[in-house]
């Protein structure tokens, strides 16, 4: 992440533009909205130094309710265009943004490699379990028995495990929260951008339309028993042990982030584009 | 998860009035959250009802800063009043938000705020062993009953909507 500038006290209103959010009253995603705002306070950075890139999807639409740079970029693509970005300007703070269509499914394997390629950036999924902007498909997250017209007698596919195949893969920061409790995301969301590499915060975000049951899930969570280890194994253990509801920070990593020497390799661009030339 | 779960401790009068200016600017920010959204989806009349009881949160915001002289008592409360685990005992809960709703469900959110306030202010006069605390939170207690009586009071204006309230002929949703 950049320095913080711990001179100015900044409010969570300054990283909030005039844009209204058009999500359905009732969303988790709106918390979620919160929470940025109100970790960009705590982390004292100037708006203009964070960027939050997103894919397709409502919870992608965050990028034009923040004050920051935003990148709306194209669907599952949001890892690449941010990877692209943090590799070549370093000196920003780089927060992705998704949901889990957008990341599990159509931007999976840009997770898988990302996590692997362990750049310093902070990876947002806003997990619904259900493709809401599209009226209510089955996800990566939904579960097996999730049955509706859209999946007569349910998925009968078993659930992807995104924290699992985060740590598998190579995440250097896990984390799971609930968007009900912006306070406690808004201080994960902190913890996740100081820490070097790249960060997974998956955060359980209600569909109020799509699946009003999800509106049960403020019951069912609950604070991580056990605080976050550095030990991937232990890490590999809990995760898949726990009920899904655990929050908290998971797991810290300390991998070393990649990020290879911009303009290091003395290449003069227009030698490169001589041999493009028609 | 309680809304009061893991309140700021407070130990004197500073922390109090530090944590009763946060509870009502989180009201007032959460008020004008639901409006927005509301705004967003034409139901103007909500808009009204939200702004209405931003306004009147932030009013009794300004009176604890007046209360306050001196003391920073902003600064303070963005170092001591933080609720873990839940938020602040006054904010509506967003998640009852419906695009279908009517002023009496707004007044149902608020009603729960100010008595989930009001019970937060009386556990304060209840374990405060500073006697100018004990007082100060007797005053709130006071002041956030007030509140719970308005409420009341306006919810005669607006009646309970019939169980079909959230009857859309044209839905959102294709699973059926």
């Amino acid at each position: 992440m950049s320095t913080v500038d711990t001179r100015v006290a900044r409010k969570p209103a300054e990283y909030k533009s005039d844009i209204n959010p058009i999500w359905c009253p009732g969303c988790g995603d709106y918390h979620v909205l919160m929470s940025f705002t109100r970790a960009f306070a705590q982390l004292g950075l100037p708006p203009e130094q964070i960027v939050v890139v997103s894919g397709i999807g409502c919870s992608s639409r965050i990028p034009a309710y923040t004050n920051c740079y935003g990148f709306h970029g194209v669907h599952g693509r949001s890892l690449a265009l941010a990877a692209g970005l943090k590799v070549t300007r370093p000196d920003l703070t780089v927060v992705v943004a998704s949901g889990d269509g957008d990341g599990y499914s159509i931007g999976g394997n840009h997770f898988l490699h990302a996590c692997r390629r362990n750049i310093d950036m902070t990876y947002v999924v806003m997990d619904n379990h259900i493709y809401g902007m599209t009226k209510g498909q089955p996800s990566p997250t939904t579960e097996t028995g999730f049955d509706t017209a859209l999946s007569p007698g349910g998925t009968r596919v078993r659930p992807f495990h995104p924290l699992v195949v985060a740590l598998a893969s190579g995440a250097n920061f896990i984390a799971r929260c609930f968007s009900g409790e912006p306070n406690e995301t808004a201080a994960v969301l902190v913890e996740a951008t100081k820490h070097p590499g790249f960060s997974f915060v998956e955060i359980l975000s209600p569909c109020v339309t799509f699946r009003p049951d999800e509106k049960k899930w403020k019951d069912l969570v609950h604070p991580a028993p056990v605080t976050a280890t550095t030990d991937p194994g232990k890490a590999a253990r809990r995760i898949m042990t726990d009920d899904g509801f655990n929050l908290g920070i998971l797991y810290r990593g300390n991998r070393e982030p990649f990020q290879p020497a911009v303009g290091a390799t003395n290449i003069d661009l227009s030698e490169l584009e001589k041999d493009f030339e028609l | 998860m309680s809304k009061t779960a893991g309140s700021p401790k407070v130990a004197n009068l500073n922390d109090l009035l530090a944590v009763a200016y946060q509870i009502e600017t989180d009201a007032v920010e959460r008020y004008n959250l639901l409006a927005d959204q509301m705004e967003t989806h034409n139901n103007a009349e909500l808009v009204k009802v939200f702004r209405d009881l931003a306004r009147a949160e932030g009013i009794h915001g300004e009176e604890i800063r007046r209360l306050s002289g001196d003391f920073d008592v902003i600064a303070h409360a963005r170092q001591i009043a933080k609720f873990e685990r839940g938020e602040s005992p006054e904010e509506a809960e967003l998640g009852s938000a419906h695009y279908l709703m009517t002023p009496w469900h707004a007044l149902q959110l608020s009603l729960a705020g100010e008595e989930r306030a009001l019970a937060y202010f009386k556990s304060i006069v209840e374990t405060a062993k500073d006697q100018k605390v004990k007082d100060m939170a007797a005053e709130l207690v006071e002041e956030e009953a007030e509140h719970v009586n308005l409420v009341h009071r306006l919810l005669r204006r607006y009646p309970q909507p019939s169980e079909s309230w959230a009857e859309d002929l044209d839905p959102p949703v294709p699973q059926e």
